[in-house]
């Protein structure tokens, strides 16, 4: 590889704290060898050609917690290939692949199968999560000890929640001794039965179950008694609602845990469902604009440590259903960046603030070198164009399936290129 | 779609889930009439009353109406809500709080779980079926109990108007939500008349979409 040259982009790097106009040396071993102001056409060797990127954004590459694959299984909903290929597209270099797969990631084997398939197929940083309990049936637990020695990142049940609150303080006991992460989606069952959006006005109107705010409170409330019992390391997937939001800021500074939010919470409430779009059937549900803007004040104030794709690919056979049949989940993890930058378009946001919680603080949470342009390590990064307006259509997406939560919404910030490890593997 | 093929004038749909007629409407070339919308909408059921009531109080606009029972669970009941509010009645919805939708009354209703509170001076008195079919789990303790506070029996009648009128979709579920003796009392319930005109708003809806 050709030792590469950047001049002229914004950085932001929240990790190295560098927010500046300047510059970006790539070695030929794909690694990054300088970065910030002091990389300018001043201080460059003169028979180097250095690209200028006139102003565009250089973010480290982002690193998404939360992502469905369908491998092994449900392959022709997404496969590690066009999974890439779609992250790629959005800046995302590192992902965090859920346990929700047929068979499940539950044992040893399967993870050989998994990492091989990973390697051969993608092209970007796979990190997969196996399951908190076997087959994802919340009553044996997995083998978190050997499942990590084999490179096991974190352990969740993914969609579904612990509900045994026994297993669960066995579950933290385990991930205590064995320094394991665990990953909450907190939704308890009894409360939340049947349940397919948030619970009020409008399924009221369309005659819909309700999950309640309080399903989801009950559980992050349990456990974090637990955990001030039982300190190990745990993170909750996906907050929706003000009330959870009051919970975790309130509870913050007396236990140690971390949590995220998914970029459609952020940006959704349950008003875009409007007739019925099982596109926007997710969990947790989209909530009402009070929860949205806790949500944001939430992520403003660091309450919330990190943003989320929750990419959910399912074919159009699973959606094109009745709203009680139709699969939950949104494919998203193309949209994330620029969705996320709405946030910053529209004042509610620093830049820096929605660029660390979607790089540095998931990579400190998992504990990786990832999400930072740190020098010596690889040049994982994407070069956004923060103001290129454009528009969603699911026709030009990349991933496998095409059910967005967003179709036909209009965005500003594109990722124009992306690199790993120095290669650049997507380019506009 | 096989629907196409067949080029209906019009499709009939009643289906479990809500938003199913939607669903359909949207693929199929003709027109779709809801004849029972999961637990969201049951439109002509509306018609139907409206109409009964017209015939026997001569307006809407005005009348006082309680609707009592599995609001929760009843499609019945929001297509009413919408239409006789539409009309200008004023709606008291009367139900135990396990069978009170979220936030229902944002659709311009009264609420009461006090069922004598709730009758009280209404011109109509319109009694919904326990679902029974649609509670997956414990909403209710017993039916006794049930009959007890929120089945309609005279004393409770007592306190809507001496010329107030009693109806029900159908079927009923005589001694759980209403006292047999009132659903059979031809002073008070039109019950019989709903069912007539039912057939006559249906052929009324054909009619209109085939022209």
């Amino acid at each position: 590889m050709k030792k590469q040259y950047f001049i002229n982009a914004n950085i932001v790097d929240p990790y190295n704290s560098i927010n500046e106009n300047g510059g970006l040396i790539v070695g030929e071993n794909g690694k990054i060898e300088a970065i910030g102001k002091k990389v300018n056409t001043n201080n460059l060797p003169t028979r180097e050609k250095p690209i200028d990127l006139k102003g565009k954004y250089i973010f480290p590459g982002l690193v998404d917690m939360r992502v469905f694959v369908g491998e092994p299984g449900y392959e022709y909903k997404e496969n590690f290939r066009t999974l890439s290929n779609a992250a790629l597209s959005g800046g995302v270099t590192s992902v965090v692949t859920m346990p929700n797969t047929d068979p499940v990631i539950d044992n040893v084997s399967i993870v050989d199968f998994l990492k091989r398939r990973g390697r051969d197929k993608s092209k970007i940083n796979i990190f997969p999560c196996a399951s908190l309990t076997q087959n994802i049936e919340g009553t044996n637990m997995t083998e978190f000890g050997l499942l990590a020695n084999k490179g096991i990142i974190a352990f969740t049940d993914g969609v579904k929640t612990i509900q045994n609150t026994s297993l669960m303080s066995r579950i933290m006991n385990s991930a205590k001794d064995l320094g394991c992460l665990i990953m909450q989606h907190a939704e308890d069952y009894h409360l939340a039965k049947n349940g397919m959006i948030n619970s009020g006005i409008i399924a009221t109107k369309l005659g819909l179950s309700g999950i309640p705010d309080i399903a989801e409170r009950i559980i992050i409330e349990r456990d974090l008694a637990l955990l001030e019992k039982i300190k190990c390391r745990y993170h909750i997937s996906q907050l929706s609602s003000a009330s959870a939001v009051e919970v975790i800021k309130d509870r913050k500074n007396e236990v140690k845990f971390t949590c995220g939010v998914s970029i459609n919470n952020l940006s959704l409430n349950e008003n875009d469902i409007g007739d019925f779009k099982t596109f926007l059937k997710l969990s947790p549900p989209l909530r009402k604009e009070e929860d949205r803007e806790a949500l944001v004040q939430g992520l403003k104030d660091k309450t919330i440590d990190v943003i989320v794709s929750d990419h959910k690919p399912e074919d159009e056979e699973s959606k094109r259903l009745t709203f009680a049949q139709a699969a939950t989940g949104a494919s998203g993890i193309e949209t994330l960046l620029s969705l996320s930058l709405e946030l910053y378009h529209n004042g509610s946001v620093k830049l820096e603030t929605i660029i660390q919680a979607l790089t540095s603080n998931p990579a400190k949470i998992l504990n990786i070198n990832k999400g930072n342009l740190t020098i010596g390590n690889d040049a994982d990064f994407c070069i956004v164009d923060l103001d290129k307006p454009w528009i969603v259509k699911k026709e030009n997406l990349i991933s496998k399936s095409k059910n967005t939560s967003i179709e036909d919404k209009k965005l500003q910030g594109k990722v124009t290129n992306t690199f790993v490890k120095g290669q650049e593997l997507f380019k506009i | 779609m096989t629907l196409n093929a067949m080029h209906p004038d019009i499709i009939v749909i009643r289906h479990q889930d809500s938003g199913a007629c939607n669903l359909l409407s949207q693929k199929v070339n003709c027109a779709v009439l809801n004849a029972g919308d999961g637990r969201r909408e049951h439109p002509t059921q509306a018609l139907l009353d409206a109409l009964t009531i017209i015939n026997r109080k001569k307006k809407i606009e005005g009348l006082k109406i309680a609707i009592c029972g599995d609001i929760l669970h009843s499609r019945v009941a929001r297509s009413n809500i919408y239409l006789l509010t539409m009309l200008g009645a004023e709606v008291n919805i009367v139900a135990p709080s396990n069978l009170m939708p979220k936030e229902i009354e944002k659709f311009g209703v009264n609420t009461f779980t006090d069922m004598k509170k709730g009758l009280m001076d209404c011109d109509i008195v319109m009694m919904l079926r326990l679902q029974n079919e649609r509670m997956t789990s414990s909403f209710l303790s017993s039916n006794r109990e049930y009959y007890e506070y929120y089945g309609l029996t005279p004393d409770k009648l007592d306190f809507a108007k001496p010329d107030a009128i009693i109806m029900h979709p159908g079927p009923m579920n005589r001694g759980i939500e209403i006292d047999t003796r009132l659903a059979d009392d031809i002073n008070k319930s039109v019950i019989k008349e709903q069912v007539e005109l039912g057939v006559a708003v249906r052929m009324a809806c054909l009619k209109i979409f085939c022209e």
